[in-house]
């Protein structure tokens, strides 16, 4: 009665299922995680030209929301770190930037230093008390954190109050000026690629793989001797850093700055940016910000959407709630999704020719 | 600071944080006990501010029955609202959860433009409560805040006995720890979770509909409620309903007081508070150590 054939059959049924799986995934991953995003940069290079003033601002704008989404990334897919309060870094550096300026001719790299310095200070701290706490916890004291940052910015005199604060001149440095808007173009794009770069390069090295460990199992990661508390201190510090980047660029593409960048509604739109992308991977944070950004754009516009452009809240939601439940895993997810119809396909063959030669 | 005014003070602080009571406690039984982390809590406050407007020139007399009819009204809208669309959110991960309510968040915005407008409004005072009596002397507290105070209070009382000392209470609070374990004893844990959600949407309306008299009602006053009462039920312990209770009264009083005394920084007190007490108990003044 009991054959043991079946379940050796089984066995060889799934074996070549799961190379199956995991081959094209590998395949993919060099022309995936360099050649496309390479591609994708260069194409954004040469299109620029092309542009009219107003795709040129909207471009420049999905880059900067991009690498804001990005530094997101490190904490939520790297480490698994939910952060709600993400904007006050991302604002923080867009001010700091701000008070760095001179009032007439602003350095470029002191902006810069000030923006990545100040929120990656704020960071440090931040990170220092938040990081005891977990969970849901963490999510609501990284946001109480960023309503304290934004709140010191819009009550405090010395920020400019509600109305906030213009910059006077755009960062500058040799014949490096963003005033010039294809000068601010190229640069965004060079900071966009290379942050790409450092966190994809992040990501493979010990320190990404720490995190990656703490995200599955911290309790494991500890018992295996890493000091968990360092790297996620660390893995929060160059997310806040590199928000603050993305701040300075925006405070120089805008000119000015107020307090709605660090509200919190901010904070969780660029969480909505990655989730909607699809939390495992980087360019999912990418894809999630064009898409999120194209929707408002596109459903608040009187040209494409007519009367029911007066209503782009509500088509937003519906559609944001229409993607989730449709795409659980995120945009990237849809890959994923075909992969595993196209390896149940393979499987059901496999499993036919096999049962097949059973019988024989 | 005289004696009156720190009274009025106390008085204000009290009811402030009754008000947030009814509205953490409907969150407490969504977010602490079933696991959903619902965003869109703050929008059921606005429609619940809005329905007292909408209700107001017809039963704006009879407050205690417009009251009733709009907690009737807002328990049959959780209840569809969690068979339609609640109930395919408990196994996806918090941060769908997010995004999903995020979505619902925009929705009912949406649906309050188009409704209503975006223009302030004001509700009226039913006649009966719309004087005011004399403290220490000199200082008029409005009957009104009184009552407002009493109906949290009495609806506050209600949830205790019913959470701690009841069968359906010994449900929840079992399902709040362990959700196998009920579902294994055999209490249908859809449908006690369809009748929890409702009442915890239906709390949430009952606060707006008891705030709107005495603040206006106007677009985004959701969201804006929306991260206090996140506040008031992580400080308390997530899942705790006496610990929501304490913690309402504590950020009822620091945000009051905080108004008082630093006039240019009071945004900021409550987010001071709760960062000084989760760096103090990360899991909150009543939550379970993990």
């Amino acid at each position: 009665m009991i054959n043991p054939l079946p379940h050796t059959n089984q066995a060889y049924a799934e074996a070549p299922a799961v190379t199956s799986q995991s081959r094209p995934i590998r395949a993919n991953s060099v022309w995936v995680g360099v050649v496309l995003p390479l591609a994708c940069a260069v194409l954004l290079a040469a299109a620029q030209p092309f542009w009219s003033a107003y795709l040129s601002d909207l471009v420049v704008k999905i880059m900067i929301l991009s690498i804001f989404a990005l530094s997101l990334h490190i904490l939520v897919g790297g480490a698994g770190l939910v952060s709600l309060g993400h904007a006050a870094y991302f604002g923080l550096g867009a001010y700091a930037a701000v008070k760095a300026a001179g009032p007439d001719g602003s350095n470029f790299l002191v902006m810069l230093g000030a923006a990545v310095g100040a929120s990656g200070l704020y960071a440090l701290v931040v990170g220092a008390l938040s990081l005891r706490t977990k969970g849901v916890y963490f999510i609501m004291v990284t946001l109480a954190f960023a309503q304290l940052a934004f709140f010191v910015v819009h009550d405090v005199g010395y920020f400019g109050g509600s109305d906030g604060i213009y910059l006077m001149q755009r960062p500058a440095i040799g014949a490096l000026d963003m005033e010039n808007s294809s000068t601010q173009y190229f640069v965004v794009l060079a900071a966009l690629v290379l942050v790409y770069a450092f966190i994809a390069m992040l990501r493979h090295s010990r320190f990404g793989h720490a995190l990656s460990g703490i995200r599955v199992n911290e309790q494991r990661m500890r018992a295996a001797g890493f000091s968990t508390y360092g790297y996620k201190l660390a893995g929060f510090v160059i997310a806040g850093a590199l928000a603050g980047l993305a701040g300075f660029l925006l405070a120089a593409r805008d000119a000015v700055v107020n307090p709605e960048l660090l509200a919190w509604h901010h904070s969780g739109e660029v969480l909505l940016m990655l989730i909607l992308g699809g939390v495992g991977s980087l360019r999912g944070a990418v894809l999630g910000t064009i898409t999120f950004v194209l929707l408002k754009e596109l459903l608040s516009t009187h040209a494409l959407m007519g009367n029911a452009a007066d209503h782009w809240q509500l088509t937003l939601g519906i559609a944001i709630i229409v993607l989730v439940a449709l795409l659980p895993k995120g945009l990237v997810g849809i890959n994923d999704k075909w992969q595993k119809k196209a390896v149940a396909q393979t499987d059901k063959a496999q499993a036919a020719t096999n049962q097949g030669a059973n019988h024989e | 600071m005289d004696l009156a005014t720190f009274l009025v003070q106390c008085l204000n602080s009290i009811q402030y944080g009754l008000l947030l009571f009814l509205l953490a406690s409907g969150l407490t039984l969504i977010f602490g006990i079933m696991g959903v982390i619902n965003l869109a809590h703050g929008s059921f406050y606005m429609i619940g501010a809005y329905m007292a407007f909408a209700l107001s020139p017809y039963l704006g007399q009879h407050f205690i029955t417009m009251l009733l009819v709009g907690v009737l009204i807002t328990v049959v809208l959780g209840y569809a609202l969690e068979w339609a669309f609640f109930s395919f959110l408990y196994e996806r991960d918090h941060l769908q959860q997010v995004l999903m309510t995020y979505g619902l968040i925009l929705v009912f915005e949406g649906l309050r433009a188009i409704l209503v407008g975006n223009d302030v409004h004001g509700v009226e005072k039913p006649a009966w409560l719309a004087g005011s009596f004399p403290l220490m002397g000199m200082m008029q507290y409005p009957w009104y805040n009184v009552f407002a105070a009493l109906a949290c209070l009495v609806v506050a009382l209600l949830m205790y006995y019913t959470v701690n000392r009841t069968r359906l209470g010994m449900m929840i609070r079992a399902g709040a720890s362990n959700r196998d374990m009920v579902r294994g004893l055999g209490i249908n844990i859809k449908r006690l979770y369809r009748i929890v959600f409702a009442v915890g949407v239906a709390l949430a309306a009952l606060a707006g509909m008891i705030a709107a008299p005495m603040s206006s009602v106007y677009p985004n006053m959701g969201s804006s409620v929306l991260i206090i009462c996140f506040v008031v039920v992580v400080i308390g312990g997530i899942g705790s309903i006496t610990g929501a209770l304490i913690a309402s009264l504590l950020v009822g009083f620091v945000d009051t007081f905080g108004k008082v005394f630093f006039q240019e920084l009071s945004g900021m007190s409550i987010y001071l508070l709760m960062a000084v007490i989760l760096v103090w108990r990360p899991e909150g003044l009543l939550g379970k150590r993990s």
